[in-house]
């Protein structure tokens, strides 16, 4: 169960090598977390990370889980519900890609957006079933200002995270009254493996960081969360920036 | 019978969970209800007052029980009443003190069902004098899991596992319980300052037979050498002869006349308990108070029930909610007391109540909360940064004192510290094990805790 301050006892990530997935799970194991589902495709990194949250004292499985194969969703996430109650689950799964080499392949446009949509729809729906049946539990998804507004640097990435913002959005209107809480975490840059071949942005952030905003998140039982919270400002002012200038600024 | 689902929460209306609510009318829908209940079981639930948990149920069923509120027979020779656990304190003390009869045990609000206080073994201000509710109950009807009725005299284990455990043994339907004699609606009140907590805590145990009720409002935001300051109020039921003759209180000498204020809206916002706010409360509060009076007469209501003349007070706290801390720690262990006021003065919790009391002997009540000694309870915004780490560290000073927290008001506890403060939850378990085999009784507290 979840405790006044909206901590978990229990937590299932899925993308179980998020780097923001991890240390979400520290930040919370350091308070009530005892209980980790770490949810990915079998790696040595996935066993890492169950290893490393194992070290911290908290009680962590592994289970294979992809999210290109939707068709495995309920049966995959259905085992890990079977097992316990989940107070929370972080979907923390999505590629980046390369925005110049999937213009010219769009075959590998076409995996970012299954993987980051698709993917996510079908998780997230499976597991919001679970936590309803429960009557209880929070959905933290991860989503990113690149949803926000379309950039000529990475609007494939951007156009599947935009996706999945809006489907997380009326899903948790959807799940209004049921007990179950979505919160939509939108993260600026975040310095991780995942962006370290790419130039900073301003207001870059830590995956740190946005583990803090999350918990602050959880016990206020937010439904959107910027990282860094100045960001919130600065996409306002952007989505009302006409295209014909934001194509000419350099963001 | 009325069944929807809801959202359910506590009084301090952290954590809510949904649950189907189901308001039985009669007995026997009550047993249907336990008979009916899926896989994720079921809880009973009074008027909801207790701050955490204790009455929800995440995707089960909450039996509410204010439907079942009849009273069947009242002694008003011996002061013996029989009623339904649905019954309101409130309910009782307008039917009984005009008979000259007053609940024996009360806690801060009459707004508690009779099965509450049983489940939570509520105590009062008396404790040190009248120990907790059920040292009064006689006996009860327990409707378990089974869905059989069960006759549940004292001094068996059955008795000793539901008086303070929680609802978790099964629905209380009805209890029979030895009242108080009064003789007036009165309370003789003397009031009188601390300069500090040592002070407070010399007054609180130099009067423990003076005084049948006996209570310490403490400023926990007055720091350096006014740490722990407090007003002390102590009384006893005012006897005939204490009314002045011709008066309309000596006319009427059991009037019962509570007093109501509107309630706050709704929604407000979080943070109008901001600390700067409580802080100059607290040191109204402290003035208003006499350095000392004696003999001050004042209603039943507003000497045990200042509260309930706001309804739904518990909206001031915003939708974060709020969460009560209550700790008990052993005679003995009064350096632990100190402790934990300094370190809530330094942390700047804003809490403008915080009450210290001292109870006397425990009941054998298997999760019971009280022990010999002292309990301090505060309430605190949930949403004042770093509390639950804060609350934490004061737990585990707590539990290695031998002390414990009070489970009415915990939503928050680390379950590895309840075997070091509950040291019969084993026994606990095992008897919830036998007379329920499929956990047909559950609460949110009971997963939490894993009771």
């Amino acid at each position: 169960m979840k405790d006044a301050f909206g901590i978990p006892q229990s937590l299932l990530v899925l993308g179980g090598t998020s780097e923001i997935a991890l240390a979400t799970a520290r930040r919370l194991i350091a308070r009530r977390t005892r209980t980790v589902w770490l949810a990915g495709r079998p790696s040595p990194a996935l066993e890492q990370s169950a290893a490393e949250l194992r070290a911290l004292g908290a009680d962590v499985h592994t289970v294979a889980f992809d999210a290109l194969d939707p068709e495995s969703h309920e049966t995959v996430l259905g085992k890990v519900f079977a097992e316990g109650d989940i107070d929370m689950v972080l979907l923390a799964f999505g590629i980046l890609g390369d925005q110049a080499r999937d213009e010219r392949e769009p075959l590998n446009a076409v995996r970012v957006a299954q993987t980051n949509y698709t993917g996510a729809v079908s998780a997230a729906l499976v597991a919001a079933g679970a936590l309803q049946s429960q009557g209880h539990g929070s959905l933290v998804v991860l989503s990113s200002v690149a949803g926000e507004r379309a950039r000529r640097a990475n609007f494939i990435y951007g156009s599947s995270k935009a996706g999945l913002d809006t489907f997380a959005q009326g899903l948790g209107d959807a799940l209004h009254g049921t007990g179950v809480h979505v919160m939509v975490v939108r993260p600026g840059f975040v310095r991780s493996k995942m962006t370290a071949d790419l130039e900073e942005a301003p207001l870059a952030t830590t995956p740190e960081a946005v583990a803090t905003a999350i918990e602050l998140g959880l016990r206020r039982r937010s439904e959107t969360v910027w990282v860094p919270g100045a960001l919130r400002l600065l996409m306002s002012a952007l989505r009302h920036t006409p295209r014909g200038l934001l194509r000419r600024l350099p963001v | 019978m009325p069944a929807d689902t809801v959202a359910v929460s506590g009084w301090g209306r952290t954590a809510p969970t949904n649950a189907l609510v189901i308001r039985p009318r009669t007995y026997e829908e009550a047993v249907t209800a336990v008979r009916g209940c899926g896989v994720r079981g079921g809880i009973p639930r009074g008027l909801g007052r207790a701050y955490g948990d204790a009455a929800q149920n995440a995707g089960g069923t909450v039996l509410d029980m204010t439907g079942l509120d009849r009273i069947h027979a009242i002694d008003a020779d011996s002061g013996i009443v029989l009623c339904d656990a649905g019954v309101s304190l409130h309910r009782l003390i307008e039917v009984l003190l005009p008979l000259g009869w007053f609940v024996p045990v009360t806690p801060g609000t009459r707004h508690v069902t009779v099965g509450g206080a049983i489940g939570a073994d509520i105590h009062g201000r008396n404790h040190h004098v009248a120990g907790s509710f059920s040292r009064h109950v006689l006996s009860l009807e327990l409707l378990t899991a089974d869905g059989e009725i069960h006759t549940v005299g004292r001094d068996t284990p059955l008795f000793d596992a539901t008086t303070g455990g929680m609802g978790l043994t099964g629905v209380i339907l009805t209890a029979t319980i030895q009242l108080q004699p009064v003789e007036t609606s009165l309370v003789t009140v003397d009031t009188e300052r601390a300069r500090d907590l040592d002070d407070a805590m010399a007054r609180l145990a130099a009067a423990d037979d003076h005084y049948r009720y006996s209570v310490a409002w403490i400023d926990l935001l007055a720091r350096g050498a006014a740490t722990g300051r407090a007003v002390l109020t102590r009384g006893d039921h005012a006897p005939l002869e204490a009314l002045r003759k011709g008066t309309r209180a000596r006319r009427e000498p059991l009037a019962f006349r509570p007093a109501r204020l509107p309630a706050p809206p709704a929604f407000l916002p979080d943070g109008l308990l901001s600390h700067r706010g409580v802080s100059w409360f607290n040191e109204f509060w402290y003035r208003k108070a006499p350095r000392a009076r004696t003999g001050e007469l004042q209603k039943l209501a507003t000497f045990f029930h200042p509260l309930d003349g706001v309804p739904h007070w518990n909206r001031i706290y915003g939708r974060g909610g709020l969460v009560q801390y209550q700790f008990a720690v052993g005679h003995g262990q009064e350096e632990t007391l100190r402790r934990v006021v300094r370190r809530v003065s330094e942390h700047r919790c804003p809490s403008f109540l915080a009450v210290l009391k001292r109870f006397g002997d425990a009941d054998p009540g298997w999760l019971s909360f009280p022990v010999p000694g002292w309990t301090l309870a505060l309430d605190i915004p949930a949403a004042l940064p770093g509390l639950g780490a804060f609350l934490d560290a004061l737990d585990q000073d707590v539990a290695t004192a031998g002390g414990r927290v009070c489970l009415a008001k915990d939503a928050r506890l680390r379950p590895e510290l309840l075997a070091a403060m509950y040291p019969r939850v084993d026994e606990f378990r095992a008897l919830r094990a036998e007379v329920d085999p499929r956990g047909v009784f559950v609460s949110d507290l009971a997963r939490r805790l894993s009771l």
